[in-house]
């Protein structure tokens, strides 16, 4: 038998073993970041016909700008869904965030005690919706929806329905690095690019990211490979709202006030950022890359609509008829693999 | 002294009894074929040696030592590696990320440790080659046959050089050419000093590579014998309970 089975099979060598099934020029065709990178290229160029204004420094500063808050809270947002999970809190925990963060900066504490504070409320709230997603077992959708209404309320009832436009004593730092740029670049887009390196490392080096991706892969399967996949999933939704209090930080800075109403149905714009940047809700799917692509999409969409003197109650428009066609267009990609 | 020694192995669920007192052991190099109708007590049994849960009554030794496995990684921990039915893969990742799923090779640079990616593709490699598997290293699991699945599902027990290797229907989906590359995987293991449990509903492949069968009906194994002193004719009577016992 052993005899008959040496000569049925092929003689392995490395044409096997090094095999790919993909060249890398292909495997980047295939990926959703390419082409929602190629549309980005599409639309600079042919705005930049359209309105001569386009593409000069201030509007490119600006849109980055608006963007990376957005861009960063995709990134953490892109962890969640890759493990087939959501979350719909991101929106009020960037008011929550904010509040605590106005209010201890308000009452005379530096600036190190605001961030932590503002990172501490983050990594709470996260906690909270990671044990009971992982250990309680509940639902995703539901769990972050709960929270997206107690972390509205909670920032409601601690400012008192109160805007809040004094930092204390670190004022004039605190809004420097939210509002200003170094080396001709907004500090927004300087901390979305250090964090978008970042988690390129994390999902291809890691053994944090390879667990994350196989969890949403199949969730019993990590399990039986001995992984701890309830501690990875609270992890990931730590993380996840810990990037919403990081943008929480920066957007504070840059508006130089806070309400509690800061970042209502903010949770859309991000989970449409990390879909349309190649995130599937089924999970098992992430690109670091995705996250920020997704959202300067967004941005320019908005921006290009407003320089083609394109009516502003258009907008919403155009964002959901991208994502609807974003999706679309991975659903044909993948079609026949 | 025998690789895996079970005595006395009861399991109750409430009122149902679903193992009674069922004895088993297991050499060195040795396949046994676990038959049964459904119902019969092999998941049971199989989850038990897993570490899925704890007998009710009875023991579990390996090489002589008394053990006791509260879960999963425990048994793997005592050299028992497990191939579940479903194959407990990750479609989305590569044959080498599977093979090294909650293990992976790691290099360290500093107080930074990351995956490292090429001993894994060229280990993973290795282990395809020594199972005469084509199965390439690279490929996502989504893009691949039942047998060569199989083969990664396989090649996963290998890696930490197992004492027993437990397969659950290794056969059962797939194609009759992928059959034979799958009995070809066990007969590999076998021929490494791997001791194999196979639970199979298929007489021809407990037939063909295994040692023993033992038969379990209604809880209780009712047969435990060489191939060369059975039949499947007499197989299938113990199964559907037509032999009482032999």
């Amino acid at each position: 038998m052993s005899d008959i089975s040496e000569k049925s099979h092929a003689v392995i060598d490395h044409t096997i073993s090094e095999h790919r099934e993909m060249t890398f020029l292909q495997s980047v065709l295939r990926s959703q970041p390419f082409w929602v990178f190629v549309a980005i290229v599409v639309m600079v160029v042919v705005m930049s016909f359209v309105n001569d204004k386009f593409l000069t420094g201030q509007n490119i500063y600006n849109t980055t700008r608006n963007f990376a808050a957005v861009g960063i809270m995709a990134l953490g947002m892109s962890a969640v869904i890759c493990t087939a999970g959501i979350d719909l809190s991101v929106g009020s925990l960037l008011g929550l965030a904010g509040i605590v963060l106005g209010l201890v900066m308000q009452a005379g504490y530096g600036i190190e005690i605001g961030f932590l504070a503002c990172m501490v409320t983050a990594a709470v709230v996260g906690l909270i919706n990671g044990v009971l997603i992982a250990y309680v077992r509940m639902a995703p959708f539901v769990v972050t929806l709960g929270m997206l209404a107690m972390a509205r309320s909670i920032a409601m009832v601690i400012s008192n329905n109160k805007m809040i436009y004094s930092f204390g004593p670190d004022e004039e730092l605190f809004l420097w690095i939210g509002g200003e740029y170094m080396w001709g670049v907004s500090n927004h887009v300087w901390v979305l690019i250090v964090l978008t390196a970042a988690f390129w490392w994390v999902w291809k080096y890691s053994t944090w990211g390879r667990w994350v991706i196989a969890i949403g892969g199949n969730a019993q399967a990590a399990k039986l490979s001995g992984i701890p996949v309830e501690r990875v999933l609270v992890s990931v939704y730590m993380l996840c709202s810990m990037c919403t209090g990081l943008a929480a930080f920066l957007l504070v800075g840059w508006f130089g006030s806070v309400t509690n109403a800061m970042g209502v149905t903010k949770e859309l714009d991000v989970i449409a950022a990390t879909v349309i940047g190649g995130a599937n809700l089924m999970g098992g799917v992430v690109y670091a890359i995705g996250a920020p692509l997704g959202a300067a999409l967004m941005e320019l969409i908005r921006n290009s609509l407003l320089f083609a003197g394109i009516d502003a109650l258009w907008q919403q428009f155009f964002v959901g008829l991208f994502l609807i066609l974003a999706v679309l267009l991975e659903q044909i990609r993948n079609r026949g693999r | 002294m025998s690789m895996l020694e079970l005595s006395g192995i009861t399991k109750s669920f409430g009122a149902i009894h679903a193992l009674q007192g069922v004895d088993l052991t297991i050499a060195e190099g040795e396949a046994v074929g676990l038959m049964g109708d459904n119902g019969a007590g092999k998941s049971t049994l199989m989850k038990i040696i897993a570490g899925n849960f704890h007998p009710t009554e009875g023991t579990i030794r390996i090489e002589g030592r008394d053990v006791r496995f509260d879960k999963p990684i425990d048994a793997r921990n005592n050299g028992i590696e497990i191939v579940y039915q479903d194959l407990a893969l990750c479609d989305n990742l590569s044959a080498a990320a599977n093979v090294f799923l909650g293990r992976e090779a790691k290099k360290r640079l500093g107080p930074f440790t990351y995956l490292d990616h090429k001993a894994m593709y060229s280990k993973a490699a290795k282990l395809f080659a020594e199972l005469k598997s084509e199965t390439r290293p690279r490929d996502l699991v989504r893009q691949m046959s039942g047998g060569q699945r199989q083969a990664v599902a396989i090649a996963r027990t290998r890696l930490s050089d197992p004492k027993l290797v437990l397969m659950d229907e290794p056969t059962a989906a797939i194609s009759v050419r992928q059959v034979a590359e799958v009995l070809a995987l066990i007969k590999r293991l076998k021929a490494t000093g791997h001791a194999v449990i196979l639970v199979s509903h298929r007489m021809p492949d407990v037939f063909d590579v295994c040692d023993r069968v033992a038969v379990l009906r209604r809880g209780n194994k009712v047969a435990d014998k060489h191939i060369s002193d059975t039949s499947p004719e007499e197989v299938t009577g113990l199964i559907t309970g037509a032999i009482e016992h032999a």
